[in-house]
């Protein structure tokens, strides 16, 4: 890696220019990384609580705390909110955009104009949701399944808008880094130099690109049906109702790889740097990235199983659906081979790297049962999925976000956190989230349906272990949030490396200078060639 | 391509119009082309929705199809075919005006597809209105039979469809006159020539997309039989 000359300490990007409209007009890609970080995580604030009333009414059997409506509302916030506002753009948003110039070599991102544009256009759509919260709310569930959703008396229009805008962005942000990859890596740096989150992060652009554009129709099509009554979906006027299923599922399916991907390759960042141990397998990490993004776009009917498709449909998406666990599998072995005999710190971003492989695993795991045609008849619509795609979001995403954050926010503010701290936070989130969720797959399996605010007095026990595991998750996440804001009063200053990276945005300062780099960083070897140790596990071919 | 452009900050000859994150006028043309494909990648995955609908729609009701179809002005969308194929012609004589650095070549050209997209959208305000006459609306606004028209099965699925798509697609061609205007009026600036060409040619590839689309709409929904 190209060592640059200790120089004087230019300002840093965020002491660069001041005011107001320096940050509202800015076209830096760190501070629009920034700013979709904040923006983010106050929505991930609003989709919390929604979901923390969630679990407070789950307390008893009897519905006490919300009407049923209000209910079904919570549940449609929680989920929009989280899915459109906070997942999908979070790791791209916010590190994504931070980190893949510096990690790359470049100056900024190919179209820093698009960049700002697809901020705003995020915070339009932002908008419109919370117009809907403000006019009636929304009862259909974040997937808006017809008939329903063309038929009930919520603001169904402003929250379709609202997520046809978001998608926008979202097809903006992964143009643009897809271009940035292809043309804007530094000299040196062939595919196979780089690291892993920008492959990662590569997938997932792909999928943003080819999946989003027909949300936007589906969602168009949904409008227009609600305004106009064209009765595509319409059973009524000789329209299909599945067919609104199909066109769901064809890109909310991938969009659950689009959420996942980036994770992903914040945890090959987190397990190698923090092991001191080259990444075990790196071109099958990479290229199972790939393979788990054109997989993706052909298991969208195990949502549908029970839906009425055909038989023979059903064993295709099936099988499809166990494909997808074959490259998934691939990274989570690489991972733990590349722990095997490293030097493993224990710090919290590789504590949060090993929770990720916990629960992502049992997450992982548990897809392959919904995935299997005659369990699933029994499992669909029950607590299982629901502790399922939790395991794999919030075990999988929202802690490889979290992992990423530790990881990189020396990088990001210049200052360190403290550790101790945050160790304690990772230990409430871990115990939190496991708590809530895994007694979840029980209660399903029993027979608990999800999106029900009153239940039978049998599975009590079991909803208040999980509404408590929510409240410590809550303490966790917040303690967190506290911590890292305490640190940038008067946490220590951090060091250009303080993990010993072997990849480009360690090899300028913290934080970074509006440039990025003193001058054109030139890349010779691959990221995970960290100076001190033993190359056994590396691929030697260079 | 550009895997290994060598680093010469300032070092490549000084450019009116290069950003300053690129290296290399080359690369920037670059970065703008293959963002260019893969925005229109999205452009035709958002159209193959409505494309899948039709082609259900069609499966479900043929006989219906066919028979709401006769309804569709052919003469009218034939014109259309022709007009928008030959804008293509002088986007694409625009396009070749700019690499060779014709600019009063580039107005003209401009100038000429921005007529023939406005000539598409007359005709087109035309056919709407006679459907609108006519009561051929999409879904719980179809009236067609209280103005004396019977046609078999579920004809407003088949409006809904042809509105959504020949609507959408109109949509596109008024955004192309937008950015066909703003290309004309940095020619008019003298902007492009041999060394910078990349705003004709990405609005270009948008308008032979535009054109493309037509291309399929017009025999999958006028020339059913």
């Amino acid at each position: 890696m190209a060592s640059e000359e200790k120089k004087e300490r230019e300002p840093n990007f965020m002491q660069a220019h001041r005011g107001l409209n320096s940050w509202l007009y800015t076209l830096d890609h760190k501070r629009l990384g920034l700013l979709y970080l904040g923006t983010t995580m106050l929505f991930f604030l609003v989709g919390g609580i929604a979901a923390i009333t969630l679990r407070t009414e789950l307390l008893t059997p009897e519905g006490d705390l919300v009407s049923a409506t209000t209910y079904n509302k919570l549940f449609t916030v929680h989920g929009a909110v989280m899915v459109f506002l906070v997942i999908i753009p979070s790791v791209p948003g916010a590190l994504g955009n931070f980190l893949l110039p510096l990690m790359l070599g470049a100056k900024d991102v190919a179209f820093p104009r698009l960049n700002l544009l697809s901020y705003y256009i995020y915070s339009l759509g932002a908008l419109f949701f919370i117009v809907t919260l403000f006019t009636g709310g929304l009862d259909t569930g974040w997937t808006f399944y017809t008939p329903y959703s063309t038929t009930t008396g919520t603001a169904v229009v402003t929250a379709t808008a609202g997520a046809f805008i978001l998608g926008f962005s979202s097809i903006l942000t992964g143009l643009n880094f897809m271009v940035t990859i292809h043309k804007m890596r530094a000299p040196g740096m062939t595919w196979n130099r780089m690291p892993l989150f920008v492959w990662a992060i590569y997938a997932t652009a792909v999928i943003q690109v080819l999946a989003t554009p027909v949300l936007a129709i589906t969602l168009l099509l949904l409008i227009v049906e609600r305004t106009l009554g064209i009765g595509i979906f319409d059973p009524a006027m000789g329209g299909d109702p599945v067919l609104f299923q199909h066109f769901f599922w064809f890109y909310s399916h991938p969009a659950v790889y689009i959420m996942i991907l980036p994770g992903f390759g914040i945890i090959s960042e987190l397990i190698a740097v923090h092991s001191r141990k080259h990444i075990f397998g790196y071109k099958a990490i990479a290229l199972s990235s790939v393979a788990i993004a054109i997989i993706s776009f052909l298991v969208w009917g195990h949502h549908m199983f029970v839906s009425g498709q055909s038989e023979l449909a059903g064993i295709v998406f099936s099988f499809l659906t166990f494909a997808v666990a074959v490259p998934t599998a691939i990274k989570v072995f690489s991972w733990v081979a590349t722990l095997y005999k490293g030097s493993i710190e224990f710090n919290t971003p590789m504590l949060y790297g090993l929770m990720f492989l916990f629960t992502f695993t049992i997450g992982g795991l548990t897809g392959v049962f919904l995935g299997t045609l005659s369990v699933d008849v029994h499992l669909h619509d029950t607590y299982f999925v629901v502790a399922h795609f939790h395991y794999v979001m919030m075990g999988g995403t929202i802690i490889a976000f979290i992992g990423g954050l530790h990881h990189w926010w020396p990088k990001m503010t210049g200052k360190m956190y403290d550790e101790g701290k945050a160790k304690w936070g990772a230990l409430l989130v871990f115990i939190g989230f496991n708590m809530t969720f895994f007694n979840q797959f029980v209660m399903g399996q029993q027979g608990m349906p999800r999106r029900y605010y009153e239940y039978v007095p049998q599975y009590t026990q079991q909803h208040v272990l999980s509404t408590v595991g929510s409240y410590i998750l809550t303490a966790g996440l917040f303690w967190t949030l506290i911590y890292l804001l305490q640190s940038l009063k008067d946490g220590k200053q951090a060091s250009d490396n303080p993990w010993g990276g072997a990849s480009l945005e360690w090899q300028t300062q913290s934080p970074p200078i509006e440039h990025n780099f003193h001058g054109q960083p030139v890349v010779d070897t691959d990221p995970y060639n960290f100076p001190e140790i033993d190359r056994s596990g590396a691929m030697d071919e260079h | 391509m550009s895997d290994h452009h060598p680093t010469r900050p300032g070092g490549s000859e000084p450019h009116a119009f290069l950003a300053h994150h690129f290296n290399t006028p080359g690369q920037q043309a670059g970065a703008a082309k293959l963002g260019m494909w893969a925005f229109l990648a999205t452009e035709v995955l958002m159209f193959s929705g409505l494309f899948l609908a039709y082609f259900i729609i069609r499966m479900q009701y043929p006989e219906m199809v066919l028979g709401a179809h006769e309804y569709l002005n052919k003469t009218a969308g034939g014109i259309n075919t022709v007009v928008l194929i030959t804008s293509s012609v002088t986007m694409a004589l625009a396009v070749r005006s700019a690499q060779v650095g014709d600019t009063p070549a580039i107005k003209r050209y401009l100038l000429m597809t921005i007529g023939f997209a406005f000539v598409f959208m007359v005709v087109k305000y035309f056919e709407y209105s006679a459907k609108i006459e006519h009561g051929m609306l999409p879904g719980k606004f179809y009236s067609a039979h209280e103005h004396g028209y019977d046609i078999p099965g579920l004809p407003h699925i088949f409006f809904a469809i042809y509105f959504c798509m020949t609507g959408l697609h109109g949509i596109h061609v008024l955004v192309g006159i937008g950015v066909l205007t703003w290309v004309y009026l940095r020619a008019n600036k003298g902007h492009f020539g041999p060394s910078y060409y990349t705003p004709v040619e990405n609005v270009g590839l948008y308008w032979h997309l535009v054109d493309l689309i037509w291309i399929f709409l017009f025999p999958l929904l006028y020339l059913v039989k």
